[in-house]
Parts: C-alpha cells; sequence; structure tokens
C-alpha cells in the first residue's frame, strides 16, 4: 500500500515540475489538464487508502530515506497514512481537483497561467506532505512549503503593489505562530528524543503534566497562526488579494484548516491538557464572534466570505477545545465543501462582473447567473445550517457537545449568537448579490454572463456535496451510526461527552429553523423591499463604523507593534549602526592610521640610531630579567 | 710551575670593559673602518671570555669556540671590508651616516 502513498505525494510534484519547467511552450489547456490530472491521480490513490482503512487496515508507514542524523537527531523521511491523514487526503485532493478544473475555467486569459498551476501543483503537494507526515518534522517542512505556496499564490498579481503586501503580511504573520510550532517541536524532542509520530504518541504518559500543557500551546500557537485564529488573523481577509480559486482552495478548504489537523494530530497531548485545551475553547470562541461580527459590515464580496472562514474556524477549535476532534473533523469536512463552493461562486459572479468585488454594485445576477445562483444559493442555506444540508449537522454537533461538554452554557449562547450572526451576514450577501436590481454599470450589465462549464461542473459537484455531507455525521435523531468519529477513532482521543437527547436536538432543529426563516424574511426586507444599500465604509458611523473598519485590528496592530519596531530600527540605524558600530569600526582604523603617522618617525634611516635602539633594547630587556 | 693565575673576576672586567668600548665605537663614530674595528673589539672581548672561563672549567670546548669565532670574523670583516670599498666607490666616503636610503 506504501506505493499508492508516494505516488498521490509525487504525482503533484511532477505535474509541478512540467507545468513549471515547460508550462510556457504549451498550450494553456494542455497545461490545465497536466496539472489536474495529477492532482486526479493523487485523489484516486487516495481513494484507494480511503479503502483500506474504511475495511479496518492497519497504518502504512512509508520510510523513503533518513533524512537528518547529526548526533542523537534521527529524523527519517518518513511518511504515515492512517485514518486522519487520509480522510485529510481526500478533502486536499478531492477539493483540489474541483478547484484545478474551476481554474481552467477562471484563468484563460492570464498571462501567468501555467505558472498559477504549477503553484498549485505545489501547493497539492506540500499539503499531502504536511498530512501524510510522518513526524512533527516532515509535517513541519509541509507546513511551510503551504506557506509558501500561500504568499506566491497571494501575491500572484505581483505588479498590484497592495497584493504583494498582502503576500508579504500572510507570510510574516505566520512566521509568528511558526516560531511557536518549531519551539514546540523542539520541546517535544528534548521530552521524547524522537518526533517520530507513533513513538511519541505511545509514549506520551512519561511526560510530565507541565510539559505536555507546555507542547499543547506551542503547538495550539502555530495553528493560531496557520488558521488564523485571534490574534494572528488579520492576514486571511487580506489575502483574498489573491485568484478567487486559491482563496477556496488555500484560504478556505485546506490551508487554513492545517491547524486544526495539527491539533487533532496531536489529540492524545491536548486530551490531557487543560489548560491548552481551555485556552482553545477561549481562542476559537473569540475568533468565531469577532470575525462574525466583522463580516456583517463587509461589502467586499469575497472579505465576507473571508471573515465567515476565519468564524467557522473558530467553530472548530471550539470543538477542539470541548475535546470533540472527529467533531471538529467533520466541521472541516463539510465547511471545505460549502466554502470552497460559496468562494467559486463569487469567483463566478466576480468573473461575470469584469473584476468588480464590491457588493454594492452587484445585484439581479440571479437572472442571467443561473447556475451560480442557484449553486451559491445551497453554498448559502448550507453554511447558516438549514437542514438537512451539511452545515446544519456539523455546527449543530459543535454547539450539542458544548451543551454538554462544559458545566456552564455560556459558550453554548456565545456559539448560537454566531451562528444567528452567519445567517444574517449570508443572506445580506446573498440578497445583495443576486436580488434586487443591477446597481452596476452599463458596460458591465452588457457584459453580464453565466460561465463557462469548466466552472460550473465544479459548482455543482460541490453544490451537491454541501447538500449531502452531513450524511457522514448524521446526529443521533437521524442514524445510530456516526460514520465520521467511527472512522477516525483510532486515532482521535475524543473526550467523552454524554449523547445529547433527541428533545434536545429536535428543538435545537426546529428554533434554528423558525430563527432561520425570520432571518430571511428580515434581511430580505432590508434589502429587497426597502432596498437598502450598504454604506461605503468611510460613511458608516457610530458602532457600523467600528465593525467595518474591522475593530481597527490593523491599525492597533500598526501602533503598538509596528511603529515600536520602526521607531527600534530607526533608533538602531542611526545610533546604534551609524554611530556606534561605525565609531568601533573607524576608531581602529583611525588609532591604527595615528599610530602609524608616529612611528614612521623613528624610521630615520640612520643607522647608528637602529643600533642604539638595538643596544637600549638589549639593555632593557637584561635588566627586566635581572628584575624579574 | 709555580706561575701566578690571576682571578676570573679580572678577565670578566676586562673582557666587560673592552665589549662596552666595543660598542661605544659602534654607536659613536661614523667612519666604516672604525666600526668595523670596533665590531672586531667586541667580538674579541667574547673570545677573552670563552678562553678565561675554558681554562677556568678545565673543558676545551671553549678554546675550540674561540676558533670558530675567528674563521667567522675574518669571514665578516672580508665582506664588510668589501662592501666598504663599494660604498667609497659610490660616495667618496666611507662615512655611514651618508647611509640613509632606507628612509625612502
Amino acid at each position: 500500500m506504501g506505493i499508492y502513498i508516494a505516488i498521490a505525494l509525487f504525482s503533484p510534484l511532477i505535474g509541478f515540475a512540467i507545468t513549471g519547467l515547460f508550462g510556457r511552450f504549451l498550450p494553456k489547456n494542455i497545461t490545465g489538464i497536466i496539472g489536474s490530472t495529477s492532482v486526479l491521480i493523487s485523489f484516486i490513490c487516495a481513494i484507494v487508502l480511503f479503502n483500506h482503512f474504511n475495511g479496518g487496515g492497519e497504518p502504512i508507514k512509508l520510510m523513503l530515506s533518513n533524512w537528518i542524523s547529526a548526533g542523537n537527531i534521527n529524523i527519517d523521511f518518513s511518511f504515515l497514512a492512517d485514518s486522519l491523514s487520509v480522510w485529510m487526503m481526500m478533502i486536499i485532493t478531492g477539493v483540489g481537483f474541483l478547484i484545478h478544473i474551476y481554474s481552467i475555467g477562471y484563468m484563460p486569459h492570464d498571462e501567468g497561467f501555467y505558472k498559477f498551476f504549477a503553484y498549485l501543483n505545489l501547493f497539492i503537494f506540500s499539503m499531502l506532505i504536511l498530512v501524510l507526515g510522518g513526524n512533527y518534522v516532515i509535517m513541519f517542512f509541509g507546513w511551510e512549503g503551504v506557506g509558501l505556496c500561500s504568499y506566491l499564490l497571494i501575491g500572484f498579481w505581483y505588479t498590484n503593489a497592495e497584493y504583494g503586501y498582502a503576500a508579504r503580511k500572510a507570510f510574516i504573520m505566520n512566521r509568528i505562530g511558526d516560531l511557536g510550532l518549531l519551539l514546540g517541536i523542539f520541546v517535544l524532542f528534548n521530552t521524547f528524543g524522537t518526533t517520530d509520530y507513533q513513538t511519541v504518541f505511545t509514549s506520551a504518559s512519561i511526560a510530565n503534566h507541565g510539559t505536555i500543557e507546555l507542547i499543547c500551546i506551542l503547538l495550539f500557537v502555530g495553528a493560531i497562526g496557520k488558521s488564523a485564529q485571534i490574534p494572528l488573523f488579520t492576514w486571511l481577509p487580506d489575502a483574498m488579494a489573491g485568484p478567487t480559486p486559491v482563496s477556496a482552495l488555500i484560504h478556505a478548504a485546506t490551508m487554513v484548516t492545517a491547524g486544526i489537523y495539527l491539533v487533532a494530530r496531536s489529540s492524545i497531548f491536548f486530551a490531557s491538557a487543560e489548560i491548552a485545551s481551555t485556552l482553545v475553547l477561549v481562542v476559537g470562541l473569540a475568533t468565531a464572534i469577532v470575525a462574525a461580527t466583522i463580516a456583517l459590515k463587509q461589502n467586499d464580496i469575497k472579505k465576507v466570505l473571508a471573515y465567515s472562514t476565519v468564524s467557522q474556524l473558530g467553530f472548530m477549535f471550539v470543538a477542539l477545545g470541548l475535546g470533540a476532534y472527529s467533531t471538529a473533523l467533520f466541521h472541516v469536512t463539510t465547511h471545505a465543501f460549502f466554502k470552497a463552493l460559496l468562494f467559486l461562486g463569487s469567483g463566478s459572479v466576480i468573473h461575470a462582473m469584469g473584476g468588480e468585488q464590491n457588493i454594492r454594485f452587484m445585484g439581479g445576477l440571479s437572472k442571467k447567473l443561473k447556475i451560480t445562483h442557484f449553486t451559491f444559493l445551497l453554498g448559502t442555506l448550507a453554511i447558516t445550517g438549514v437542514p438537512p444540508l451539511a452545515g446544519f449537522f456539523s455546527k449543530d454537533e459543535i454547539m450539542t457537545k458544548s451543551f454538554y461538554g462544559l458545566d456552564s452554557s455560556i459558550v453554548f449562547i456565545l456559539l448560537a449568537l454566531t451562528a444567528v450572526l452567519t445567517a444574517i451576514y449570508m443572506f445580506r450577501l446573498y440578497f445583495l448579490t443576486f436580488h434586487g436590481e443591477f446597481r452596476g454599470t452599463e458596460d458591465q450589465k452588457a457584459h453580464l454572463h453565466e460561465s463557462p462549464a469548466t466552472m460550473t461542473i465544479p459548482l455543482m459537484v460541490l453544490a451537491i456535496l454541501s447538500c449531502i455531507g452531513g450524511g457522514i455525521g448524521l446526529s443521533s435523531l437521524f442514524s445510530h451510526h456516526h460514520y465520521i468519529s467511527s472512522f477516525l477513532q483510532k486515532v482521535l482521543h475524543n473526550r467523552e461527552i454524554p449523547e445529547a437527547s433527541h428533545n434536545f436536538e429536535l428543538i435545537v432543529m426546529i428554533v434554528s429553523i423558525v430563527i432561520l426563516t425570520i432571518i430571511i424574511f428580515m434581511t430580505y426586507r432590508t434589502y429587497i423591499s426597502k432596498k437598502n444599500i450598504p454604506l461605503s465604509s468611510e460613511d458608516e458611523t457610530g458602532l457600523n463604523k467600528v465593525l467595518s473598519r474591522k475593530y481597527y485590528f490593523d491599525e492597533i496592530y500598526h501602533g503598538l507593534i509596528i511603529k515600536p519596531i520602526e521607531w527600534i530600527s530607526s533608533f538602531s540605524y542611526s545610533f546604534i549602526d551609524r554611530k556606534l558600530i561605525d565609531g568601533i569600526v573607524s576608531l581602529s582604523a583611525r588609532s591604527v592610521s595615528f599610530f602609524g603617522q608616529n612611528l614612521r618617525r623613528i624610521q630615520t634611516g640612520n643607522v647608528e640610531f637602529y643600533l642604539l635602539a638595538m643596544v637600549i633594547g638589549v639593555i632593557s630587556f637584561l635588566v627586566i630579567y635581572q628584575l624579574i | 710551575m709555580n706561575s701566578y693565575l690571576p682571578p676570573i673576576e679580572h678577565y670578566l672586567w676586562l673582557s666587560a670593559i673592552l665589549f662596552c668600548i666595543g660598542v661605544a665605537g659602534v654607536l659613536i663614530r661614523r667612519n666604516g673602518i672604525v666600526l668595523l674595528m670596533c665590531v672586531e673589539l667586541m667580538l674579541n672581548a667574547v673570545n677573552l671570555l670563552f678562553t678565561a672561563y675554558s681554562t677556568y672549567f678545565q673543558d676545551s670546548a671553549g678554546q675550540v669556540f674561540v676558533f670558530f669565532i675567528m674563521v667567522v670574523a675574518a669571514a665578516e670583516v672580508a665582506v664588510g671590508l668589501a662592501i666598504l670599498v663599494m660604498i667609497y666607490r659610490n660616495t667618496k666616503s666611507v662615512d655611514i651616516s651618508l647611509l640613509d636610503k632606507l628612509k625612502n
């Protein structure tokens, strides 16, 4: 079976090499087909592996070679496929393949078409390394690889300086988190003497409790950076500078869930680390609420979805903090479906609008973009949690677990509030984009068209998945078999949380349907009947302005972190570097020159003087020798 | 044989005085020939010391050394005088204070 891991890993790498090296000489269609096929091959391998684990197969280890061997450090280039990594593989390659297909239709007029596919393939390769790595160091290799691809793809249209800055911002903020992850790996290595998953997990009990807490907190810092949680979430909305397929693949479906994967992978540690788990819970909850409130007042179609992603990632971290690791993975899966769908739908809208992203200038698109509209509607219903679509089951499960897993119901209430906010901003987005009157220019109106089949087919596939995806984790009300948790139970160390009573489930379902109906009605009234168009962020006042300016997070970071760093840098430059260091350097140069100038005088050329000096020297040697 | 042997200190003093005269001559005089003579004086002061100690310790090695020094001194004077001749041909003088070309 190991060969399937190797094929799955290296197929995108070969695709990257071909498209990257020869893409510019090949026709665009061929490049696109090569790029997509390489991912399809990985997907087929993933299905084979998935079948293996579905039948209760044992984890497969693939060891390629020894990588680092120095002193007592011994790190293998090894890969481990177990049910968790194969589950992630399915999402990455499956959604990745659809997005590759979509990109063929989305990017055909771009000069960097071949480069785009090369980066996408490299991303898939790195992401597979991340989830298939057999030890923490290999995982870190993939972790950095996806960070690099994210940087390259955010700054894909590098001629625009703003996009370049967004790419740098993402890269630097990720570095902050990576530092935590790296330290966590160091502590782990120091404690266990190895970073190999299987060895570390089997000997997890030998470490003392404090060390485990420390490892978990440090690993979580890494997850905060990659998965855009407070306080490092501000890069993700800016990352929307990249092409839309990139936003769908990297910044919604796969890369940002790497943090979830990391925590779930280390679940044996987190399960026994109460402080770290509480931290995960609190950070996730805060992020979910803050991001959802910001999304209420965004006018850029992709920004709304970006904040929605941050908020949903917060949901996943709440589940992780509760110890319900398989629930988090469940939400990762459904979220990958409907958020990729929503992003690709928004891409289709942007494509039709000729690059316009502001929903204030959209409206009434449902008439022209029928498939996009219908699939987007399904995505919206799925994310807001309308039963029986995918989002309902996963979000409902997180809320149920928070209700039964904790003593107080405050977390449950806040999550419910966030779910309500989610519905409000999603329907606001939906109505403003697809209904009412068209608010763009006449040119745009004439240009409106449905996207080509390469774009609409992935939309339809994802829409179907968003509808039926909940089937992998039906609640006990509908089914006795919870597929995903039994599939992952060997790897994840879920905390025991009592089953929800059927009455509770029923009440939650009915209440959520009622509330959603009210929200749909209210948003329809506000944005369609009354024709309220959101103000631009400059015209907002009071609390609305605070929300539309994202709680001034960027401004606060600028004032608190960037300004002091700039001040320290300019001080270092003007004083430490220019005065102190340069001073020492020129002092040594000047003193040599000073002594040279003066010692030059004793070289008179007069032989007697030399002799005299020699005699005096010898005499003084003798005298000193005598004295000593 | 009933000969009187002066004590070793006398030889030491004589040798030291001769050596100092030699050094002083080298430092003070400018005539190249005198300079060479002063160098000879220093060498001979050392020779005297060698023979004195050789007798004192009843060890002939010191006297062997003296022969070596004499040979070296003869060779040195031969080279030194040759140089002086060349200097004289070039500067019409044996005053070594004229030799200050090293300065530049």
